[in-house]
């Protein structure tokens, strides 16, 4: 079946090719409401890019509250309004709901869409030699599906109520009784009706993204010749398909609790003076439900950005990247163990301590392979003649982070030392770092790297250089200092640190935090400008500026309808052959071109290697 | 310090504008270099800056540890704790060493294979052999913590109830904590929300014979060296009792009824009297007095100095006061413990007292 259609589109272009007519597309067709995958990933990555500088604005304005606490500034009366910032002091329950929907827009809007809707719609067709999706018209309802639910989710910041503020991991009772917190009224509605439009969204994508790569695949195109960019984002779409149906159950249940009196997580509340008719239910079970997502959720933002990473190493360190099997292994075992790993967010909720010992093991055989990972990453910048362009350096900076953040989850991990740091600052460093901050490198480091295949034109380098050395310096001097903040016990989420005198002396420590995040997000306007002006006036990009393996780089730098305006190629090597000599050892494979696209085929003096 | 840093952190921002407008300019000037992709020249540039980053990093994070390590909280204060802090020094001092060695490699790399025109880079796409060896030096040491980690952990989880354990519930609601002793019968009375009215505001059955002698009470004294069971009930939403410096936390979920034992080791005094507290509440009453000057000047208020207490705090978002919902602890010698104790009035007592009314 998709055979078949794949070549009456070929047929199609090809007809068109010879009349020199390109379809004919109204502005609405190509633009809005589009069906061609290189068009959706870049609305889901404007859109991505929106939703971030919210995100990152919100944390900027809550880092000022935890620095120099219930302090008055003009701009909280700006952007928050009399009501939740009255005379420029920022409310408790202001702060609670930036806190909140920071988390929820970055985790969600920003590393799960953003991120992986992104790349997954603009490399895996490319990649794979594909000319779309399986399905273009799911993939525009996809796109469309996340666009309400991101509206839906900015509408709720100006509810009466406001917005969500039970944290984004909303444990009722909380996030259940508009009693409790003013945030679970109309805000906490909107938030939920949010999620299940973005988990629509989030599996329409996935399956689409999974039926791709298993079908339309071009001829020899192997699973075992699949760059590891799409490895990553395959499996990341399982992942999803699998994890985020449970997600949604629990919102459901919870939407249900909340409005229809059932009692799935709820019991035994006595408040504001009343007894509740609940009875039964287990805020436990809800933990469960959510980490069951949560999860897995993290490895949904961290393996794209890890597939991204490998082939922009590997092309700019002009080297096969180091164990491809080893690699796909890993992202396998990952993927599975992260379905296995969800009670380490739940040592202390009151489950059964013996669960807490099989969510230790299971958590901790998770760094297994990601220690194979960061050594393979690393023996793959080992003798190479590394091209330090902009998505290099991005690289580079990810396995950094990864490796700085991933080490304390040994610590998390650990039932035991849970214990102490649950909750604190230190989960925060953690996962920011691990996750966030990592997630975020790969994800320049892809835009970097394939925005001349996006737009046709390349973004400034030195611009980048400043964007990525100012990011780094920026994103380390807020996370490392906040690991001891969190040792000396200090919880997340506290409006103000002022209550408990014994932590007076963190409060320096907190400014400085400050300071650098301002400095990091102060920045990300030199990508900003960076993004926007190579996208009209930048230098015109030539067809393979990086001189890369994968099929991408084979399509016309102006980019048409169905990828390849002839035949698509066909494939006949890995994608990483990169500066591999012929067989007598004297010159490259083809001489002088330390480069064999994926789509030349064995050549006389080649040695064929099994990969 | 602060301001030190701060000045460095602005001074940084200038050079990095400085330099900014530099590239900026030169990137102007050279019309015929390529904007977009690195050049020789930039392969070095990055290179060096790699090797630069590698450095300043490591002095950052050694300064972390040099000014930032005196934050860890005190020696611990329970049993269990001293078998949770040489876990925790054990874990970081494996993960600094490979932190350390791994982020040496990634930038010590990426500054020696810095590209070249003309260099050649070295095809090499599997070695099994290494990669077994870093597969299985994880399994290891991961085994040992685990190994090591579990033990632990259930020497802190099962608690074993004898006779001499304190039960005490620990109740929360938003925005505070009760406890509530057993009294003389060491059995805690029958209790739910539903029970909640009036003075009963912990929600215990009157009717239950158990109740009469328990003791409610908003401050936690605790003897030393006893074990302490906490069987921990909600009113309202989650809440986390956690005690930071017993090393122990648990969540407190309505409709279910969770616990956590520990037996605390120093008493409020020897930890008062502790070289480490000691600097550290000079120093915060340092801090404080500063900023009293800044309040008095405004009018307000001056801090009160502060000593040190033991505390409880809520550790699981539940609301707009979630950041101030704690509790004293006062950990003790037996006598003083019995003697607070006998001065707390029961549940009894506090019923008798309303119907006289």
């Amino acid at each position: 079946m998709s055979a078949t259609a794949n070549a009456t589109l070929a047929q199609d272009h090809h007809e068109h090719d010879d009349h020199g007519h390109h379809h004919k597309e109204t502005f609405i067709t190509k633009y809005i409401f589009s069906q061609d995958h290189k068009m959706i990933a870049k609305q889901y990555l404007i859109t991505g890019l929106l939703m971030g500088s919210l995100g990152i604005l919100m944390s900027v304005l809550f880092r000022m509250q935890i620095a120099w606490p219930e302090e008055s500034f003009v701009i909280f009366e700006w952007l928050l309004g009399d009501k939740y910032a009255p005379d420029g002091v920022m409310t408790a329950e202001a702060y609670l709901s930036l806190v909140t929907i920071h988390g929820t827009i970055m985790v969600f809007f920003v590393l799960t869409a953003g991120l992986s809707g992104t790349f997954s719609n603009f490399l895996i067709p490319l990649q794979i030699g594909a000319r779309d999706m399986a399905s273009g018209f799911l993939n525009m309802v996809s796109y469309w599906i996340f666009f309400i639910s991101c509206m839906i989710m900015i509408s709720s910041l100006f509810v009466e109520s406001g917005p969500a503020s039970a944290g984004w991991t909303i444990y009722p009772p909380l996030s259940a009784l508009p009693e409790a917190i003013p945030g679970s009224g109309m805000g906490m509605t909107l938030w939920l009706i949010s999620m299940a439009f973005f988990i629509a969204q989030s599996l329409l994508g996935s399956l689409n993204y999974i039926v791709t790569v298993i079908n339309l695949r071009t001829k020899g195109m192997s699973m075992t010749r699949l760059p590891l960019t799409i490895w990553a984002l395959f499996v990341t779409a399982i992942i999803g398909v699998v994890s985020f149906p449970v997600l949604l159950s629990a919102a459901l249940m919870l939407i249900m609790d909340r409005s229809f009196g059932t009692s799935f997580f709820l019991s035994d509340i006595y408040i504001k003076g009343e007894v509740l008719a609940h009875q039964g239910g287990s805020p436990v079970l809800f933990e469960h439900l959510f980490w069951f997502l949560g999860h897995p959720e993290v490895y949904i933002v961290i393996l794209p950005a890890m597939g991204l990473v490998s082939e922009v190493m590997a092309s700019n360190s002009r080297k096969p990247i180091f164990g491809y099997r080893a690699m796909v292994a890993s992202i396998l075992a990952i993927a599975f163990l992260s379905t296995i790993v969800w009670g380490h967010h739940m040592f202390v909720s009151g489950m059964n301590p013996f669960l807490g010992s099989v969510f230790t093991f299971t958590t901790l055989l998770i760094a297994i392979p990601s220690a194979v990972k960061a050594f393979n990453w690393i023996t793959t910048l080992w003798k190479g003649n590394l091209q330090m362009n902009t998505g290099m350096l991005w690289s580079i900076g990810f396995v950094s982070t990864f490796i700085t953040g991933g080490l304390t989850g040994i610590i998390l991990g650990d039932s035991t030392l849970d214990i102490n740091v649950h909750d604190t600052y230190f989960v925060i460093a953690h996962f920011h770092l691990v996750m966030g901050i990592s997630a975020l490198y790969g994800f320049f480091a892809g835009v970097y790297h394939w925005f001349p295949k996006m737009y046709g034109r390349m973004m400034n380098k030195n611009l980048g250089y400043i964007h990525f050395w100012v990011t780094i310096v920026g994103a380390y001097g807020v996370f490392f200092p906040m690991h001891f903040i969190g040792l000396a016990g200090l919880p997340r989420r506290y409006y103000t640190n002022t209550a408990f005198p014994y932590f007076d002396d963190l409060a320096d420590t907190n400014v400085l935090i400050t300071v650098f995040a301002i400095m990091a997000a102060t920045v990300q306007l030199v990508f900003v400008y960076n993004f926007i002006h190579s996208m009209f006036y930048g230098k015109k990009a030539t067809q393979n500026p990086w001189n890369s393996n994968t099929l991408e780089w084979t399509t016309p730098v102006e980019p048409v309808h169905g990828n390849w305006p002839g035949e698509i190629p066909s494939v006949y090597r890995w994608s990483y052959d990169y500066s591999k000599m012929n067989e007598d050892g004297t010159d490259y494979v083809i001489p002088g071109q330390d480069f064999i696209p994926q789509d030349v085929p064995l050549q006389k003096n080649e040695e064929e290697l099994n990969h | 310090m602060t301001v030190f840093l701060i000045i460095i952190v602005i001074a940084l921002l200038g050079i990095t504008l400085w330099q900014m407008s530099k590239i900026l300019n030169l990137s102007k000037s050279h019309s015929s270099e390529d904007p977009s992709i690195a050049t020789d020249k930039d392969n070095k540039n990055q290179g060096y800056l790699m090797l630069g980053f590698l450095i300043v990093f490591n002095i950052f994070m050694f300064y972390n540890f040099w000014e930032y390590s005196r934050f860890y909280l005190p020696e611990a204060a329970s049993a269990h704790g001293v078998q949770f802090d040489n876990l925790m020094f054990l874990s970081l001092a494996i993960i600094m060493f490979v932190q350390v060695i791994t982020q040496f490699l990634l930038h010590y790399f990426s500054f020696i294979y810095r590209g070249e025109k003309g260099k050649r880079a070295y095809f090499y796409a599997d070695n099994d052999k290494l990669e077994f060896i870093w597969t299985i030096i994880p399994v290891i040491v991961l085994a040992g913590l685990i190994i090591y980690g579990l033990f632990t952990w259930s020497d802190i989880m099962n608690v074993e109830e004898d006779e001499d354990t304190i039960v005490i519930e620990l109740y929360a609601y938003q925005f505070g904590w009760k406890a509530r002793y057993a009294g003389e019968d060491n059995t805690l009375g029958k209790a739910n929300v539903r029970f909640i009215e009036g003075i009963n505001t912990v929600g215990v059955d009157e009717s239950d014979s158990y109740a009469k002698d328990d003791k409610i009470v908003s401050e936690l004294h605790l003897p030393v060296d006893k074990k302490v069971l906490f069987k921990m009930r909600s009113q309202d939403v989650l809440h986390s009792a956690y005690f930071p410096f017993f090393r122990a936390q648990m969540n407190v979920v309505p409709g279910m009824i969770t616990q956590f034992g520990f037996t605390p080791t120093i008493t409020s005094e020897e930890m008062r009297q502790t070289d480490y507290m000691v600097d550290k509440v000079k120093t915060i009453n340092q801090i404080r007095k500063e900023n009293s000057k800044e309040l008095v000047a405004n009018g307000d208020m001056a801090l009160d100095p502060y000593e040190f207490e033991y505390y409880l705090l809520c550790n699981k978002i539940c609301g707009i006061s979630h950041y101030n919902m704690q509790m004293k602890i006062v950990v003790e010698n037996e006598e003083d413990y019995k003697e607070w104790i006998a001065e707390q009035e029961s549940f009894g007592e506090t019923l008798a007292k309303q119907e006289e009314q």
